[in-house]
């Protein structure tokens, strides 16, 4: 396109610039140079924020040699923390599957009062401190919590074991499922149900049949994320595991033990083992909003709405 | 259930068993465990919980975690902003990756990036080193604190406004430049105005996970009291020395503030259905 515009003694200098600028693109977006500058800032923001710090976990946990590298994981307290760290998403994640698909039944298939406060409520988790999240079952089960004394009578032990490393596990995860599954259900209705019962399915066959295959890429995208969070939280574990090594020590919590250590290698050897699992969720999220995203309701942030 | 209009007359079965499910399950993980917070909070009583709010040290660090996540927090939505922008309109190789990459901080576990972050920004580290020269400091201090922050506020705002973006419609931007609005103009004047609810939702979202923060930040933070000791710190040191009125107190006033926040949230969105219909 030429460069030229035909100018006359009365046209101003800006109203020739604007004509030039209408003629070399359209009025929908930014001036080229406009546009670069803007996705260069974009571009070295995210590289640098973003980017790099994902780079540098592998770089670090490479950086002597895959020899080293492996030799972290054949530490028994490593092994142990891999353990634990399954064990725990594998008991944290189908709890909160369950619990999500009979709270966005109840909420997405009936009207009811108080609903909208009932969801606030199920998103409540994602508003508190992860150290706070650990903090209220500290004060419930510890030596000095309000059950403190009853189980220390009947000698069990769930904070520094377990069991608390499991319940604050579901607490920070609890709004996963359920807030991938309402919205969708929402808008999905009931008529789809309706026509089941309606030609003598019980209402067990018609959630089997009907309602699990229409939601099933939303249920499988809030287990992802639910997985992901549940094997990479740290401080809410942290503060109800005690951090005894080999024992209660989960794969971030080993992290944070062999870096204070200034095991540095090890350190990220473990962590790139997360940053990998954090790249298969992001890789599988976005995969389902590719091929179904028809099939996913509210796109968005899952950081609260 | 035994009340008649409870919920609204409906074919579809099971409400009883899942609405009673619902609600036993939130009351023994969420509920139970929230409330018996509330119930030490009100032991302490408003003077105490002044008192712990008001000691030098827990002052020091909510006025850090608090200072720090705002900044981080206005940081991330500027920029978020700008992303948000980017990954919608321009095509360029790679978007999709990119759009891809905004969710890391979600799925990075909060321990992998502090340690990755606190080993960038180490004086000896790649980025670290280039400011170590002039004598600046990033790891260790409260600048650390702040970069944490910012990575882990980056999603909230570009995935609040991408959405908004995506839904322009082009005819307002050719109106507007009919009319003889320049580019720029247009930009300031005709498409920013509806985003700001979004912007301010976002902005908000990645304040209150800020201010919670705690595993990407404490490896970057150098953790000095008084200087970069983060609130969310405070309450683990506390509860270490077995001190639980005094964790419980810090955590009652972050909690109390979180939750302010988030009814400056739902005060947004009112407003916004009501100056531009939408949310």
């Amino acid at each position: 396109m030429s460069e030229h515009v035909p100018s006359t003694a009365q046209a101003s200098q800006a109203e020739r610039a604007a004509a030039q600028e209408t003629l070399r693109h359209s009025v929908t977006t930014e001036a080229p140079w406009v546009r670069g500058v803007t996705l260069a800032i974009a571009l070295a923001f995210l590289g640098l924020f973003l980017i790099l710090p994902l780079v540098t976990v592998f770089l670090e946990a490479f950086k002597r040699g895959v020899g080293v590298y492996l030799s972290a994981f054949a530490e028994p307290d490593a092994q142990h923390a891999i353990k634990l760290t399954l064990l725990v998403a594998a008991i944290a994640v189908p709890l909160n599957l369950v619990f999500g698909v009979a709270a966005s039944w109840a909420i997405a298939k009936f009207r009811f009062p108080g609903k909208s406060f009932l969801v606030t409520l199920i998103d409540l988790p994602f508003s508190v401190s992860p150290v706070v999240s650990g903090l209220v079952f500290v004060l419930l089960f510890g030596a000095q919590g309000y059950f403190g004394s009853f189980l220390k009578e009947h000698n069990i032990q769930i904070i520094f074991a377990l069991p608390g490393i499991v319940i604050a596990t579901v607490f920070v995860t609890f709004p996963f499922v359920a807030r991938e599954l309402i919205p969708l259900m929402q808008e999905q209705g009931n008529t789809d149900e309706e026509a089941a019962l309606s030609l003598g399915a019980s209402g067990f066959t018609a959630f089997l049949t009907v309602t699990l295959p229409n939601i099933r890429w939303a249920l499988l995208y809030g287990v992802l994320l639910c997985n992901a969070r549940a094997m990479g939280e740290f401080g809410a574990v942290a503060v109800v595991s005690g951090h005894i090594r080999g024992v209660t020590n989960t794969m971030p919590l080993h992290i944070e033990i062999l870096y204070n250590e200034y095991n540095i290698t090890a350190a990220f050897a473990v962590a790139s083992l997360l940053a990998f699992l954090a790249l298969l969720t992001l890789a599988a999220k976005s995969f389902l909003e590719w091929r179904f995203g028809h099939a996913l309701a509210g796109r968005g942030g899952h950081g609260g709405h | 259930m035994s009340l008649s209009r409870f919920p609204a007359p409906s074919v579809i079965p099971g409400f009883g068993f899942a609405f009673g499910y619902t609600i036993l399950y939130l009351g023994l993980i969420v509920l139970i465990p929230l409330g018996g917070l509330i119930l030490r909070a009100s032991d302490i009583g408003l003077a105490g919980l002044w008192a712990v709010a008001t000691n030098e040290r827990v002052a020091a660090a909510l006025k850090l975690s608090f200072g720090t996540s705002a900044l981080a927090a206005t940081f991330s939505a500027v920029f978020g902003l700008v992303i948000a922008w980017v990954l919608t309109r321009y095509r360029f190789p790679g978007r999709r990756l990119l759009d891809a990459a905004v969710d890391l901080p979600f799925a990075l576990p909060t321990a992998v990036a502090g340690i990755a972050l606190s080993a960038i920004y180490a004086q000896n580290g790649v980025i670290g080193s280039l400011f170590a020269p002039y004598g600046i400091r990033i790891a260790y201090t409260p600048i650390g604190i702040f970069i944490a922050l910012v990575f882990v506020s980056i999603p909230f705002t570009v995935r609040m406004v991408q959405p908004l973006i995506a839904e322009i419609d082009r005819e307002l931007e050719e109106a507007s430049a009919t009319l003889g609005a320049r580019r720029g103009q247009t930009v300031w004047r005709v498409l920013l105005p509806p985003l700001i609810p979004a912007i301010l939702t976002g902005l908000a979202l990645a304040f209150a996970r800020a201010v919670g923060e705690y595993g990407s930040v404490i490896f970057i933070a150098g953790n000095l009291p008084y200087v970069s000791e983060i609130a969310p710190l405070l309450i683990v040191i506390k509860l270490e020395e077995f001190d639980y009125t005094g964790a419980t107190a810090i955590a009652t006033v972050m909690l109390m503030i979180s939750f302010s926040v988030l009814l400056l949230i739902n005060l947004i969105q009112a407003w916004s259905r009501k100056r531009f219909g939408y949310v």
